[in-house]
């Protein structure tokens, strides 16, 4: 993917080197034709053309941002019931991912999930012990969630 | 009303709406029973709390007094990678030195697996 992009640059700046213009104007028209050519040239590189990887990243950048609003409203929610009636746990949640990296991602967005915290990683990085909020209701839609998380790292990663 | 106006009302909205959250993860961590659930109030509605006051502070800056404060970006960026990371470690550094989850817990798969690992260790 790095080199996609290296390449990409380097063909914006030949770009500007035919044009004789140094302007972030040509630069940028230079990229696009050089996104257009790499486009064309995919099943020469083993990985896949990159912006589809891009793409992947903002859509995990969206989960991100929309399961932190939803958690926050879901913590409103439990503090300011009059009666406290919640039922935690910790329960172990086995995960596929391998790299440190996607593990580190899917701890990040499960501690941002509503009503779930990470408290620790098995040694073999298999699985992983999570702390949530209120069992009754949480424990199936949780795992929902968490494939649809790790689907999202895996997109990334693939 | 004038783009200015709406500028200031959406700057207002956001730092009302991020004191309100702060203030909430204080009866959070007044009221909850235990760490674990302490934790959760303090490393999520804290966390959308601060990045809102930012984020109104931003909104002001840029269109009432016309400047671009990269600085605020960075913040909102900074805090939204850190404070989940320092969540997960407050309740492992708790967990690993002993302290007992509430009475209301009730289920514990972590401590299985730690038993199952020292039952483990003195086989061998």
């Amino acid at each position: 993917m790095a080199f996609q992009i290296l390449l990409n640059f380097i063909l914006a700046f030949v770009w500007m080197f035919l044009k004789t213009s140094y302007s972030p104007a040509s630069f940028f028209v230079g990229y696009l034709l050089g996104l257009l050519i790499i486009y064309m040239f995919r099943r020469f590189f083993h990985t896949r053309f990159y912006l589809l990887r891009v793409v992947a990243v903002l859509n995990l950048l969206y989960i991100f941002l929309r399961e932190l609003l939803l958690s926050n409203i879901a913590v409103l929610k439990v503090i300011l019931r009059p009666k406290l009636n919640i039922r935690p746990a910790i329960f172990a949640l086995p995960t596929e991912l391998k790299e440190d990296w996607e593990i580190t991602v899917l701890a990040n967005l499960i501690t941002l999930t509503p009503g779930t915290l990470v408290i620790d990683v098995s040694p073999d990085n298999k699985i992983l012990y999570v702390h949530a909020m209120d069992v009754s209701d949480i424990d199936e839609a949780i795992q929902g969630i968490k494939n649809t998380f790790e689907k999202a790292i895996m997109e990334v990663s693939r | 009303m004038t783009d200015l106006e709406i500028a200031k009302f959406f700057a207002g909205i956001f730092i009302l709406l991020g004191a309100f959250l702060s203030l909430v993860t204080a009866f959070g961590l007044i009221r909850l029973p235990d760490v674990y659930t302490r934790n959760h109030a303090a490393s999520k509605s804290a966390t959308l709390g601060v990045m809102f006051v930012l984020l109104g502070t931003f909104i002001y800056f840029y269109f009432v007094e016309n400047h671009f404060n990269s600085r605020l970006l960075l913040g909102i960026a900074f805090i939204l990678l850190t404070s989940p990371v320092a969540g997960h470690l407050i309740g492992r550094a708790a967990y690993n030195s002993g302290v007992k989850p509430t009475d209301l817990t009730v289920q514990d798969d972590l401590a299985t697996a730690k038993k199952t690992l020292a039952a483990m260790d003195q086989q061998k």
